[in-house]
């Protein structure tokens, strides 16, 4: 086939450049400048796809956005899309396209079947079937589910890029007609910061599919001069190829760019989305309409198209998508699309009207060029299973509620249909804009707006070119001077859209009669909703606009509804007997067209950006020396060092062996620090702190657990008094960016009267802690610092130099091992862990990770917050009413501990676990039962936070929030797991080490 | 009122006619001038409430007073999943007798709520996730609960598109999968459940707005309406979205917040994933709907709204982790997203309560969880109106543990909110 | 996606800030509250439907905290204030239905 619908010429392809693709394998040509959906239809292809649920036979329908059936699986392998419009496709060489939804191809689909038995399946069929027996339902499902579906996913990873900008603007244009070329026009001239978007290649909305003149030039170059004197204006940013799809709060939109798509794989660079994400002070909404098509019987035959679009394929791409045409209206602009279509080569058989007069300047126009008029009449029927051969027109009866008469037949391959056309009012409505029914056009249209936005042209139900250049100009104005701009507002350049321009003199036609029973008059074309289904939705009594578009359907595939919307609602009004008012309109949904997923995302997954990746100074030593990671929050933290052909477990034990044998170091950098600092630096801490910070000295350090007002443990750590007024606040890693926050709050918002502030240090200061009976002396060999008890006691802290490195020496121990913690600068701190590893050969010094850090502190029952307690634990159920103050005034969480509920004694209390066989490790998260063997549910009394192989111990150690656990010391509780039942002794929360010699030794 | 049987025959019976001869599914009745129960609120709890008090208490005079259209508030609204594996007794207690009743919903209801069990499965990317994922299935185990741990691969192989490499932010460790849980169809839940309360002569009336709950000593007597005053021994409540709306028209504070819950849908595509797949970590909800649709849910918004739409960046951080579980989908384009207002309890657990004021039930705050407790929630409000006390399942849920502290924390235990 | 104009930092991107939630709650003196009263205090909020009286944290900004008045309708900002400003008086239709 050699283009044998294209005219030789007409339209803004260029003839000059050839460009080949493939559509279901076959080789065909277009033009630079063509769309996939003109080229297809200059080649004579006519049926390109099946419908989503009968698999019927579908030919392109629309040209833009609008388009409901000719749905593209565009690319192959990786660069696979599906879904894709043909209409919004530009045509580049080498492009490969295929049908969808048809097997083995969409000439001969098996999926047709559907169709033949569409009788028995109207809307929500699936309701009221599939129930038995009980168990079917995943049965069908599983076919129902393989049948339903459009394209295919990849099934590789995007090898593409995609990115996003924010920015901001003084006046936001959207859509590039020609009202919106006028408004950008006015709201530039004011020096104004304008944005500009379409979501064409080209600038001029309706004016490329027209033959308007403005300002004695074609349309579409006066387009092209605007956009030219745009491109001076240094404020102003034109955007081509960019869909504008949602209006959100506070006049923030979204707009995708699409960089790449209509470039030849090989010629792509740089990302091939660009998601634009747009705070406006002023916009503008030039956003236009969408014609409706009319619900005839037969109306989805491949051929039967929008007028408009096919006025649209014969203007801007000298495309042909039929020779000869039947034009059925309701309206005067079908008037203007056949004197097109006639000019462009196709034979105008006939214009049905259903009007019985129809008149005016376009109508008379038609008469003129000797174009047969039927007038009172409608198509009835349509012939032709894969392309419009036939249709069968009969007249109206008075009221128009039956046909009545002889049928006529009228030979034609194509139907150019116009019920009328909708403002789009998507990005109006998202914004908030309350739409009012306009009866003459029969349509939504903007009523009052919601946010900072004016609304132009087609958009407003302004159809005349006219008046589109005058609302844009005076929104583009009047949008600058809101925005703080003063300009004097452009004159409306002179315009020829010749005689009738913007008239539509509509007579409504929605559910068309056909005399027949069992005709479908579709509605939905992608979903096969049809007027019938309509009826039924009506008659079940899902009546309500919700209700009728769930039930049908309707409205709900890609096209999300744009041509159905309205012909939807207006006979559900019918059936109901009521205005369409009445029935209202389902609410407009972000986004207007489709977002892909990349485009949303831009560059923030994978392994560096999806989140910040945090890793301390250490870290590539870590990763040199076998760590192997765990993630904290966000940070990398070693979880043990596997020397070669080591299990985790191995490494684990050899670790905490070390530091209770020799020496063994941890990278404590990612525990979180504040510095606070003022005269009431001690009153705060002393407020979010259970215990009592008063009677801390310079020099000394305190652990500490903070609760929420409710009483329960939110965080700990230890706090150390390192001026008169100045305090360093440990917490946990996690758990660091929520304790400022919380001391922040309390400060800045109730205790205003206090003089505290407060700063993170965590990644100022890096945190090195030393454990084991060899630290001490490992240590002294670094610094000149007296290490000795009595020079520096269990709980205090001194300024030191450290390998010649000044930082803070602590005598702290969360491995309750004799210890001590260096903070040195963070830059430091690598060179200060390369000393101690390098002076701690002799000692055969360890690094070791967090889970051995985990069973070194269970050894001793120091709890970890977050694992040990879980959002329901006091202090008191920790056994620790040690550090809840009784003395001093109110902290947060005294009162919330005196609720009845926190003074129950029959709580979860912490206490230890002994299994009775050493060797068994309880899993950690398995539940106590009283009655373990009972019936399910098995009651259970608590569970396990807590539990580890000791190899200091010589055997298992587990710690369980128990109910009213304190007091069942020596008891012996059943742990049930899967296949057996685990029994272990009750004891105090703390395995080794119990008088705590090591820690202050 | 007996309604014509739904069932194959029925439908090819009615194909004969061209389907001319199907009753309505419910009747649009006037409101009467007095019932003996009222519920507000026509959303899938209110009408199962209604349900059960006709059917398991043989209480007919009953109106669900809805101000919209029935189901059109969060359950119309949500991703569908049903599942019972919580931490806490008594949520795991309630929420196994819903996805129980689930199991034989559509017999019950004669209505195809196209429940399918494809399982629920749960992501674990750290060693916390690990560890909270096996303390609940400890719990589910012994509560009776299907509850599996499971590996990254076998998840890889009931679901082939995610991404288990290491090489990504937070890699899949593993997880846990309930294989009964799963999706059903959110409207179908609504619609069958009105179709038989409307059989066993319950008024739904839809397009009426309470505007005023009356008291008498202490004591309901009907409500105001924009159709009019309506007489009632006593009212439930079932106000999702607006339960401080209607809780103050009855005099009560709430410990509730209403925020913003987003979700989308993407074009449909053919099958590629046939599970549900949760990840509480990287925010991440997906299924496919029965249509080919990726199912997608995403978190809530940090303030407090009533209107049905939530930020751009809650979808584009939730889009964002989607890339990196589930590379394929970076082409796939989202056709839809919306949002619906959740109303959150401070510890994550609902309230299905007596309250101070006789004869006034309050059934809120499921937050981001409701669909799939609305069978269990309806079966137990009613139980609640009609004994005037709550079931055994749901006396924790008690207004009153806000006072004494008696708190089901599944948000503090880190258990899954959605 | 809503504007907030930091009192010190000016108009922001709300991806900036963290929301408290209800301003102005009261916390009661602990020695003297009942169950009731601190259970209140803790857990119930006023969560209305229309104005209002918020407070908000400019985490990634300058990190003060300030009140907002704001729609929970239509989400529009009627007024920024200082957190030790009492709330503004603010029609309250103005911050109705849309």
């Amino acid at each position: 086939m050699t283009q044998a619908f294209r005219n030789s010429d007409g339209g803004r392809i260029d003839r000059g450049k050839r460009v080949s693709f493939t559509f279901d394998g076959q080789n065909l040509e277009g033009f630079a400048g063509d769309t996939l959906a003109s080229a297809l239809l200059a080649n004579g292809v006519r049926l390109v796809g099946r419908s989503f649920k009968y698999h019927r036979p579908r030919g392109i329908v629309g040209s833009g956005p609008e388009e409901p059936n000719a749905l593209i699986q565009l690319g192959v392998g990786a660069h696979t899309e599906p879904n894709t419009r043909a209409t919004q496709i530009a045509l580049f060489d080498g492009l490969v396209s295929e049908s969808q939804n048809a097997w083995p191809g969409v000439g001969f689909d098996v999926g047709a079947i559907n169709n033949m038995v569409s009788k028995a399946i109207p809307s929500g069929f699936y309701y009221k079937t599939f129930m038995w027996p009980a168990a079917a339902w995943m049965f069908y499902e599983k076919f129902i589910r393989s049948a339903a579906g459009l394209g295919k996913a990849p099934t590789e990873p995007d090898p593409e890029t995609y990115e996003k900008r924010s920015v901001w603007c003084d006046v936001l244009v959207v859509g590039g007609g020609p009202a919106g070329l006028a408004a950008a026009l006015a709201a530039g001239a004011t020096g104004a910061r304008v944005i500009l978007a379409d979501e064409q290649s080209e600038f001029g909305g309706s004016l490329l599919a027209s033959r308007d003149r403005i300002e004695g030039r074609d349309g579409a170059d006066w387009a092209g001069d605007v956009i030219d004197d745009l491109a001076g204006m240094p404020e102003v940013r034109v955007l081509s190829r960019t869909t504008v799809v949602s209006y959100h709060d506070h006049n923030y939109l979204v707009a995708v760019e699409r960089v790449n798509d209509h470039l030849p794989l090989g010629k792509r660079h740089g990302p091939r989305q660009r998601l634009w994400k747009v705070r406006a002070r002023q916009v503008v909404l030039a956003t236009g309409a969408i014609e409706r098509p009319l619900v005839f019987a037969e109306n989805d035959r491949p051929g039967v198209m929008l007028a408009g679009a096919v006025r649209t394929y014969v203007n801007r791409y000298g495309a042909r998508p039929g020779n000869r045409a039947v034009v059925f209206t309701n309206n005067d602009s079908a008037y203007r699309a056949a004197i097109d279509a006639s000019d462009g080569g196709i034979a105008i058989a006939a214009i049905v009207d259903c009007r019985a007069q129809p008149e005016g300047a376009l109508v008379r126009l038609a008469r003129e060029r000797g174009i047969e008029i039927v007038a009172g009449s409608v198509i009835t029927g349509v012939r032709g299973t894969k392309q419009v051969s036939e249709v069968e027109v009969a007249t109206l009866t008075q009221d128009g509620s039956d046909v009545a008469g002889a049928r006529r037949s009228i030979d034609c391959d194509l139907v150019m249909m116009s019920g009328g056309w909708n403002p789009t009012v998507h990005l109006y409505s998202q914004s908030g804009g309350k739409l009012a029914w306009n009866a003459d056009l029969a349509t939504f249209v903007p009523a009052t707006a919601a946010q900072k936005s004016r609304e132009a042209g087609a958009v407003n139900g302004s159809f005349s070119l006219m008046a589109a250049l005058a609302e844009g100009s005076r929104a583009g104005s009047a949008a600058a001077r809101d925005a703080g701009f003063e300009g004097e507002e452009p004159a409306v350049p002179a315009c020829d859209a010749g005689p009738g321009d913007g008239v539509l003199a509509l007579q409504a036609l929605w559910d068309v009669p056909c005399g027949r029973k069992g005709a479908k008059r579709f509605l939905d074309f992608q979903n096969d909703v049809t007027a019938s289904d309509v009826a039924l939705a009506h008659r079940e009594n899902y009546s309500s606009v919700e209700h009728f578009k769930r039930y049908t359907t309707t409205g709900m595939g890609t096209d999300q509804g744009k041509t159905s919307n309205v012909n939807g609602l207006a006979i559900m009004a019918g059936l109901r007997g009521v205005d369409v008012p009445e029935v209202g309109h389902t609410t407009f949904r972000p986004f207007y067209t489709a977002v892909t997923v990349g485009a949303l995302a831009g560059i923030n997954s994978g392994p560096e950006l999806l989140d910040p990746v945090r890793k301390t100074p250490m870290h590539h030593w870590h990763e040199q020396h076998g760590a192997h990671f765990e993630d904290v929050g966000q940070w990398k933290r070693p979880y043990c060092y596997l020397r070669p052909g080591e299990t985790v477990k191995q490494a684990v034990d050899r670790e905490v062996l070390a530091a209770r044998t020799s020496v063994a170091i941890l990278d404590a950098s990612t525990l979180g620090k504040i510095d606070i600092q003022g005269p009431d630096a001690l009153e705060l801490i002393n407020r979010v702190y259970t215990n009592n910070f008063a009677t801390l000295k310079v020099g000394a350090c305190r652990y500490g657990l903070m609760c929420k007002d409710d009483g329960m443990v939110f965080d700990d750590g230890v706090t150390a008094r390192i001026g008169e007024n100045r305090y360093l606040m440990s917490t946990t890693t996690g758990g660091a960016p929520n304790v400022l926050n919380w001391l922040e709050e309390w400060l800045q918002c109730e205790w205003r009267d206090l003089e505290a502030y407060c700063t993170s240090v965590t990644t100022h200061w890096a945190a090195i802690a030393i454990a084991g009976p060899n630290s001490r002396r490992l240590l002294a060999e670094l610094t000149a610092t007296d290490l000795s008890n009595e020079a520096f006691p269990f709980m205090t802290w001194q300024d030191g130099e450290i390998a010649g490195i000044p930082g803070r020496i602590f005598r702290i121990s969360f491995s309750g091992e004799t210890g001590f913690e260096v903070q040195v600068p963070a830059s430091y701190a690598l060179a200060l862990w390369r000393a101690l590893m390098t002076a701690g050969e002799k000692y055969s010094i360890t690094p070791y990770g967090t889970e051995a850090m985990h069973v070194l502190r269970a050894e001793k029952g120091f709890i970890i917050a977050g694992q040990d307690t879980d959002g329901t634990t006091t202090p008191y159920d920790l056994g620790m009413d040690w550090i809840v103050s009784k003395k001093k005034g109110d902290f947060l969480g005294k009162r919330g501990l005196e609720r009845p509920d926190t003074l129950r004694d029959d709580r979860k209390q912490l206490v230890g676990l002994l299994t009775e066989d050493p060797n068994e490790v309880i899993p950690e998260g398995a539940h106590v039962s009283p009655s373990p063997h009972s019936n399910k549910p098995v009651p259970m009394e608590g569970w396990v936070t807590s539990s580890y192989y000791s190899p200091n111990c010589g055997r298992s150690i587990a710690m369980a929030l128990l109910r009213g656990g304190a007091g069942r010391i020596g008891e012996t509780v059943a742990i049930p797991l899967e296949h057996k039942v685990v029994r272990a002794k009750i004891t105090r929360p703390v395995f080794f080490d119990e008088e705590g010699e090591r820690l202050r030794g | 009122m007996a309604k014509m049987k739904y069932s194959i025959f029925s439908l090819l019976r009615q194909a004969r006619d061209y389907h001319r001869g199907w009753p309505k599914a419910w009747r649009s009745p006037e409101p009467k001038p007095s019932y003996d129960v009222i519920i507000i609120g026509g959303g899938g709890h209110g009408l199962a409430t209604a349900y059960y008090l006709a059917k398991e208490h043989g209480i007919t005079n009953v109106a669900v007073l809805e101000k919209g259209w029935l189901g059109g508030g969060n359950t119309g609204r949500n991703t569908t999943i049903v599942r019972s594996n919580y931490l806490w007794d008594e949520s795991a207690h309630l929420y196994e007798h819903s996805l129980k009743l689930f199991e034989g919903l559509s017999q019950d209801l004669n209505y195809n709520v196209m429940f399918s069990q494809r399982g629920v499965i749960n992501l674990a990317h750290n060693e916390h996730d690990l560890k909270e994922l096996s303390r609940r299935g400890h719990a589910c185990r012994l509560n009776g609960i299907d509850y599996e741990m499971i590996s990254a691969e076998q998840i890889k192989q009931i679901a082939p598109i995610i991404n288990i490499s290491k090489n990504i932010r937070y890699p899949v460790l593993g997880g846990s999968i309930q294989r009964r849980a799963g999706n059903a169809r959110h409207d179908a839940v609504a619609w069958g459940y009105a179709r038989r309360a409307d059989e066993f002569g319950i008024d739904i009336i839809q397009n009426c707005e309470v505007t005023g709950i009356d008291i008498e000593n202490g004591r309901v007597t009907g409500v105001q309406t924009t159709r009019g005053p309506i007489k009632a021994r006593k009212i439930g409540a079932v106000p999702a979205g607006h339960a401080t709306v209607v809780g103050n028209m009855a005099g009560l504070t709430l410990p509730v917040e209403s925020h913003p819950l987003q979700a989308m849908v993407s074009e449909p595509i053919k099958p590629v994933l046939d599970t549900v797949i949760m990840s509480n970590t990287v925010h991440v909800y997906i299924s496919q709907s029965d249509k080919g649709e990726l199912v997608l849910g995403a978190g809530i918004d940090g303030f407090n709204s009533y209107a049905q739409r939530g930020s751009l960046d809650v979808i584009e951080h939730q889009l964002e982790a989607l890339c990196d579980l589930y590379p394929i989908v970076k082409r796939l384009r989202i056709m839809r997203t919306w949002g619906g207002i959740v109303d959150t309890c401070p510890d994550a657990s609902p309230i299905v309560s007596k309250t101070p004021v006789e004869g006034f039930y309050m059934n809120c705050g499921w937050g981001t969880g409701g669909f799939k407790a609305t069978p269990g929630s309806g079966w137990v409000f009613a139980h609640t109106i009609a004994q005037d006390r709550p079931h055994r399942l749901n006396e924790a849920f008690d207004l009153k543990r806000f006072e004494t502290g008696f708190l089901i924390d599944e948000h503090g235990a880190a258990a899954v909110a959605h | 996606m809503l504007l907030i104009e930091c009192p010190h930092c000016g108009p922001r991107e709300q991806t900036e800030f963290t929301c408290g939630g209800e301003g102005h709650i009261v916390r009661p003196d602990p020695a003297t509250a009942t169950d009731a009263e601190w259970g209140h205090y803790l857990f119930m909020r006023k969560n209305p439907k229309g104005l209002h009286y918020e407070r908000w944290f400019h985490a990634h900004g300058c990190r003060q905290w300030f009140h907002a008045a704001r729609s929970t309708v239509t989400h529009e900002i009627f007024a920024i204030y200082g957190i030790d400003e009492p709330p503004p008086a603010i029609d309250a239709n103005k911050a109705g239905s849309r």
